[in-house]
């Protein structure tokens, strides 16, 4: 793996054709970390949903792929950021079950157990930034 | 501009069963519109069964799993049987992960159990048994 670093990429998620961009473009960067099937199939799903939440509830927003290293490990983070409403009730949209009630998909718990670590910051009214990592097991 | 990608699935027909697949560049767009279009074909050709084949989709996000739910219940009220089919095995892991079941869909491994299931047998006969073709010398 040698000394390479691969700089942090930003992706706008404004159209239905931006979240495939953002699919395609974690799917890359999850294969370049060296990641098998599984956990590239479980990155791309939470950026999906995580994209989708930011173009849908937040009104759209960027997905930025970074490239963290930790302890001998390689990972990939996902930031996602929106400017819209935020988040009203936190607790509730990570609770299990909550995408099986109205509207689209939220999918946020369903993203936080197909990742390692998960961080949301919301506020009313400015927006919603939720970063997630996943790393390599060895 | 993208209204027109709704033609990009095709929906084939044999016999009472419609056969079709989902393509990994689905936009939600796209996967709305298939699910309408699907819907009317079940109506217009009285299709009795529908294999849906996803083992070109690389994921299955929960928008993806709401639709494929939601087509089945639709298919079931028209009096047809849906059946997904293929499914890879690393979505169904990341499924079940991310607390997403289809409950109510139809599963087979691929498409031939599939087509199994909706009544249709392949047999394993060479077509030219039987049809004599020695007698053409």
């Amino acid at each position: 793996m040698g000394g390479r670093e691969t700089a942090p990429a930003t992706y706008p998620v404004r159209t239905d054709e931006d979240l495939i961009t953002v699919r395609h473009a974690v799917r890359a960067a999850t294969v370049e970390v060296g990641f098998g099937l599984v956990d590239q199939t479980r990155v791309v799903t939470a950026a999906s949903e995580l994209a989708r939440n930011a173009y849908i509830h937040g009104g759209g927003g960027t997905v930025t792929i970074e490239f963290p290293r930790s302890a001998g490990r390689r990972g990939i983070r996902l930031t996602v950021r929106d400017e819209g409403p935020g988040i009203p009730d936190l607790e509730a949209a990570l609770a299990d079950g909550f995408t099986t009630g109205a509207g689209l998909g939220h999918g946020l718990g369903g993203a936080r157990r197909l990742m390692h670590d998960f961080e949301v910051h919301t506020e009313a009214g400015k927006g919603t930034t939720i970063s997630v990592t996943r790393w390599t097991t060895q | 501009m993208t209204d027109r990608r709704s033609l990009d699935i095709p929906i084939l027909r044999l016999g009472d069963v419609l056969v079709t697949g989902l393509i990994n560049e689905l936009d939600d767009k796209t996967a709305t519109a298939f699910a309408e279009e699907l819907t009317e074909r079940i109506a217009a050709e009285r299709a009795r069964g529908v294999l849906i084949d996803v083992s070109r989709l690389e994921i299955i996000d929960s928008f993806v799993a709401r639709a494929l739910t939601e087509l089945s219940t639709m298919a079931r009220l028209l009096g047809a049987r849906v059946i997904v089919a293929g499914m890879r095995p690393p979505v169904a892991i990341t499924l079940v992960e991310l607390g997403l079941q289809l409950r109510g869909v139809e599963t087979a491994l691929n498409a031939e159990q599939g087509m199994a299931a909706l009544g249709w047998h392949h047999t394993s006969q060479p077509p030219e048994r039987g049809a004599r073709r020695e007698t053409l010398g």
